[in-house]
């Protein structure tokens, strides 16, 4: 199906129409036949890319699928998703990898692609087989335990030397297990104190980071950090990357807007691993996505079905929802940021980080037509149970979040009409 | 007040109010037949989800004496441990028409949010390293029976800061009711944050049991909890006593008379010496019938209606 995207303002700068031939190609002339999308008042995007998703399945679909997930991250303007590997079974294989891909194209409203485990069963021990999952149809490059921390130095110098082979990154969750302690869920701070709650220190996630910088620098390889979350961190960053060291990073919405203030009712919604930190972590997060010293929004999607979140805080489960909120909550903590700055963040950087090249290309005659068209002066109140996503985990509930994903376009396919699945 | 669940849900009249029902509840104690009506047609349940004697007792005894049906669930080990969620949990219980929720978790928040669930009054009896209210009520009831007001007070906590949830309680209800408050412990045992914590609440802090002990005008030990210990808080048992224990040689350094209380069980010979756990001004008896009538005057007042008029 030929498209014509008809007014649409490129980046929020230059307004032009956009053309989409059957191939889902964007070309220089409109098509003959073409649906037309009135995009006026619209800023046209590259198609998100989430560096960061956990889609549970398999073994979690009463959380979420990846036929679920993806119709979420459409609705949030993505075109692509890297689909974490701690699932049950694990991600550790190319079979395995492949079999998500491939439910993934199934579904056919967002590129899924598989994260593949660093380690056998997230166990932090063995390198699971790195190697055959970048060699299979699913084309891993990205490889992570996240959910757990790669802490054994000596395995994670051996992952990052093995990837060099075929270019691949290791996407660490920076988390020293023993600083953290094995019950910590709640920023170590005046907060967990009176409330008496296991604290998470901010040390805890920068000695990791720190350690991996400066194995990065030996290995000469390419190392991530995925969701940084403290103002230590974000120093340790910059040092790295004046240095030249090829160290990349992520940072999360929520991380980008909430504080560990909400912690105070105890509500497991708000339990997030890292833990939300003060504002002066948020602050100096803010400030190094804008600057470039972290690369990348992911929104580390995390689902879960209401029983697991149903316990005493300390014993709830991790994560929150994010994927179908992601821009809203980028615009609405960083409104001064140009939208050439919010493509860079949250499309062109992420795939350029996961080696997808079919993605977060510029919106111009020869890219795949992944687009997603935004209403910049609409503010959306999200409802939780309006979400595609089959969990409710939802912290952003009754908020009131700038901009609005009003279409998005999958490889030419609209697969999000008028803020709808289509 | 619907829960009885932080200190913070007290006013310091309704803390004063609590001690004055509290000492009518006491007289009961002494009489041949202790039974009051008031909470007859009342179910409370007990629901401890962590291991409890004298809490349990306690709160059990003081139901039975005010004539409630009382309940006890050891929920430890039963339904959440097959993987039932904590909400499934209570509301399984409440709905067999609960009045009354007495929980004890080792999960800090858990009765908190438990709460937020159920119709019925819920009282924190205990919950992780947040809070435990009847306890900071006892023990401040305990001392006012022995220095009159707390006004203008001394009042010394040493021990296990960070893992205690009876320091959290009671730091806000001594100070709420006028004490002045130090709290003593080694760096590692220091709540996270508690320089701006204790800046903004209104108490201090210090290393030094020996520089605090002649000042104070009681002193409340705490228990030191190995079992919540995951890592090196202190080289040695020996150690902390020479460093933090109430020692029989430091009973030499307080007051006359200076009450000494302890929440229990004591650790002798750790956090506090045989010496001064049986000595003349030990309260630690005292704190036990305390708290059975301050436990008798909160599920009276959460659970006979619009009561803060005191008993019949």
């Amino acid at each position: 199906m030929s498209l014509v995207i008809k007014g649409a303002s490129l980046l929020g700068q230059q307004t032009r129409d956009l053309y989409v031939d059957d191939a889902g190609v964007l070309v220089d002339e409109a098509p003959s036949g073409a649906e037309t999308i009135d995009a006026d008042g619209l800023v046209a995007l590259p198609g998100l890319v989430d560096l960061h998703t956990h889609l549970r399945e398999p073994g979690r679909e009463d959380a979420e699928t990846i036929l679920t997930g993806s119709q979420a991250a459409a609705l949030g303007g993505y075109t692509a998703v890297l689909a974490m590997a701690n699932t049950s079974p694990v991600t550790d294989t190319a079979e395995a990898a492949t079999r998500v891909w491939e439910l993934g194209r199934e579904a056919g409203l967002v590129h899924v692609q598989p994260v593949g485990a660093v380690t056998r069963g997230l166990a932090g021990e063995e390198l699971a087989e790195l190697g055959l999952m970048h060699r299979s149809r699913a084309a891993v490059n990205v490889f992570s335990d996240d959910g757990k921390c790669v802490h054994d130095a000596r395995v994670m110098r051996r992952a990052l030397e093995y990837v060099k082979a075929f270019g691949g990154v290791v996407s660490q969750h920076s988390q020293d297990p023993a600083l953290a302690g094995p019950a910590a869920c709640c920023h170590e701070g005046e907060l967990s104190g009176r409330l008496g709650l296991p604290g998470w220190p901010g040390i805890a996630e920068e000695v990791i980071v720190a350690r991996d910088v400066m194995l990065a620098r030996h290995t000469g390889s390419r190392v991530h950090v995925a969701h940084v979350s403290t103002a230590g961190s974000v120093e340790v960053l910059r040092w790295a990357k004046a240095r030249g060291i090829e160290v990349t990073a992520e940072v999360t919405p929520h991380h980008l807007l909430l504080t560990t203030d909400l912690l105070t009712g105890y509500d497991p919604t708000y339990k997030v691993n890292p833990p939300l930190r003060p504002q002066e972590d948020v602050d100096a997060l803010r400030e190094a996505l804008t600057d470039g010293t972290i690369d990348a929004v992911a929104t580390d999607h995390a689902p879960h079905a209401r029983h697991d979140k149903e316990h005493a805080f300390v014993d709830a489960a991790f994560g929150m929802l994010g994927i179908e909120t992601a821009l809203g909550v980028v615009r609405t903590a960083l409104p001064d940021l140009s939208w050439s700055d919010v493509a860079r963040v949250m499309s062109t950087t992420p795939a350029r980080i996961a080696g997808l090249a079919e993605q977060g290309r510029p919106l111009e005659p020869g890219s795949p037509a992944h687009v997603v068209l935004v209403d910049p002066d609409t503010a959306v109140t999200v409802d939780r149970d309006a979400s595609a996503s089959l969990s409710r985990n939802n912290p952003w509930h009754g908020r009131s979040l700038t901009s609005r994903v009003v279409h998005t376009v999958y490889g030419g396919r609209v697969t999000v009409r008028d803020g709808a699945l289509a | 007040m619907k829960h009885l669940l932080s200190i913070d849900d007290l006013s310091t009249d309704e803390i004063l109010q609590l001690f004055e029902t509290a000492a009518d509840m006491h007289d009961v104690q002494s009489r041949e037949v202790k039974k009051l009506p008031a909470l007859r047609g009342r179910t409370v349940v007990n629901m401890f989800f962590e291991d409890s004697t004298r809490t349990r007792s306690s709160f059990e005894i003081a139901g039975k004496w005010l004539s409630a049906d009382v309940i006890n669930v050891s929920a430890k080990g039963s339904s959440t441990s097959k993987g039932e969620s904590l909400r499934d949990t209570v509301l399984t219980v409440c709905a067999m028409g609960v009045d009354g929720l007495v929980i004890r978790h080792p999960a800090s928040g858990a009765a908190v949010q438990v709460s937020q669930w159920v119709d019925a009054a819920v009282v924190n009896a205990g919950d992780g390293m947040h809070e435990h209210p009847t306890q900071a009520l006892l023990d401040a009831y305990t001392l006012q029976r022995h220095l009159g007001s707390l006004e203008g007070r001394h009042v010394a906590i040493i021990g296990d800061l960070t893992h205690s949830r009876v320091f959290r309680s009671n730091v806000q209800c001594l100070t709420r009711l006028g004490a002045r408050v130090t709290v003593v412990a080694p760096p590692t045992l220091m709540p996270s944050g508690i320089g701006a914590w204790s800046a903004a609440a209104g108490f201090e802090t210090s290393y030094d049991i020996d520089a605090v002990l002649p000042e104070a005008d009681a002193v409340m030990m705490l228990r030191v909890q190995r079992e919540r210990m995951s890592g090196a808080f202190f080289p040695s048992a020996r150690e902390y006593t020479v460093g933090y224990g109430l020692t029989r040689n430091r009973l030499s350094l307080l007051k006359p008379d200076v009450p000494i209380c302890h929440p229990g069980p004591m650790n002798r010979g750790l956090e506090i010496a045989a010496d001064a756990a049986d000595a003349a001004q030990s309260v630690v008896l005292e704190q036990v019938s305390g708290g059975l009538a301050i436990r008798m005057a909160v599920l009276y007042h959460l659970l006979a209606g619009d009561t803060w008029g005191g008993i019949a």
